[in-house]
């Protein structure tokens, strides 16, 4: 029997404390995590500086917690919202499994954890560098941003940007211009890779009244930003190339990487809606899966220069 | 309708205890390591309690 039915018959509103740890675990978005984990990783290994494996571990550990805490007050801030769209409908806060009240607390109870331990275990830069991020997220975008401004994205895209900057700040309590460059990467990458994500999802974005670029200046409009975006994004990606964290084989993973970005971004440039329409957004879901793979690439090659340069091979 | 034992409530409850559980476990486990990790480099010094109060 469901949950549906089950409080069908028994309950008009879902019983607080339904939820399953899955149901808990999915309230941190997995899957943002996973790009928070490696990014921050990067950040943290890339930095000049020593730091004890396993306090490095532990502060990965609750950048994550931070990120995926913030996730929690974004479900919890935008419960309304992810009841509309369809990629949101089976949250666990839609869904019933989860209530609002539930997941804030959870959400406020782990930033508190992870800001806290993060600033035992590190540094209080650190540590202060996440607690923004978390207010950044929530409050700057979801609270205010996300339901305002077509730039909803190309803002709120700072928030998940932070994570090197922190691993970094965790190994040098400061920051840097290859943190900053780290930084500006994702900055620039996060705008067409949600563009290109609001392109295919179609309606999702107009049915919940969310201000997506898609919704507020057209499709063509869109197009045009996600290759002026990446155009832009390749200038920085390339760049950071020529820092201490980049090197010769970094440049030219970069280089390439970048060639296959614009190309994806100038044939979803070139396309006309009914093309799009006539395949199914083919060229935008491959360019969306493509900008995933490109950002994990291209910080594993900084976490590549980082590993050979004690080897005499990585670096400049 | 009364609820069974074997409902899949049950099951989601035990779920989240033995991850609330497994969790504070795991945080224990990170404070002492931490604190290990911490008393053992070398720029940790002792606080000077016994020079203090002499």
């Amino acid at each position: 029997m469901s949950d549906a039915s089950l409080n069908s018959h028994t309950h008009t509103t879902t019983l607080p404390s339904d939820g399953g740890f899955s149901d808990f675990f999915a309230l941190l978005k997995p899957r943002v995590m996973t790009l928070v984990v490696f990014t921050a990783f990067v950040g943290l290994y890339a930095a000049p500086g020593d730091i004890h494996p396993l306090v490095g571990l532990i502060a990965i550990l609750f950048i994550a917690l931070g990120g995926g805490a913030s996730g929690a007050l974004n479900m919890w801030w935008d419960a309304d919202i992810d009841r509309v769209m369809r990629r949101t409908r089976n949250r666990p806060i839609p869904s019933g499994r989860v209530t609002e009240r539930e997941a804030f607390g959870f959400g406020i109870t782990l930033s508190a954890i992870a800001v806290v331990m993060l600033w035992l275990a590190t540094n209080w830069v650190a540590a202060a560098i996440l607690a923004f991020t978390i207010f950044f997220y929530i409050v700057i975008y979801s609270m205010w941003l996300k339901r305002w401004t077509p730039q909803n994205i190309v803002i709120g895209g700072a928030a998940g940007a932070f994570p090197p900057v922190i691993g970094w700040a965790a190994v040098t309590g400061g920051i840097s211009l290859e943190s900053v460059l780290m930084f500006s990467i994702i900055f620039m990458w996060t705008p067409p890779h949600f563009w290109a994500l609001a392109l295919f999802m179609r309606s999702d974005y107009d049915d919940a009244g969310v201000p997506m670029l898609t919704v507020t200046h057209g499709r063509r409009a869109t197009r045009v930003h996600i290759l002026v975006y990446t155009l832009l994004l390749a200038g920085l990606a390339v760049g950071i190339g020529f820092t201490m964290v980049g090197g010769p084989i970094y440049v030219a993973a970069s280089v390439a990487l970048n060639a296959l970005f614009i190309k994806g971004a100038w044939q979803i440039w070139r396309r006309s809606e009914e093309d799009a329409e006539a395949d199914n957004y083919k060229v935008e879901k491959a360019f969306f899966k493509l900008s995933l793979y490109y950002l994990f690439a291209l910080f594993g090659v900084i976490a590549l220069e980082a590993g050979l340069a004690p080897l005499g091979l990585g670096g400049w | 309708m009364s609820l069974s034992r074997e409902h899949e409530l049950h099951k989601r409850r035990f779920s989240r205890n033995m991850g609330l559980g497994l969790a504070l476990i795991g945080l224990v486990a990170i404070v002492f390591g931490l604190t290990v990790v911490k008393v053992s480099t070398e720029d940790f010094t002792e606080p000077l309690f016994g020079e203090a109060s002499e």
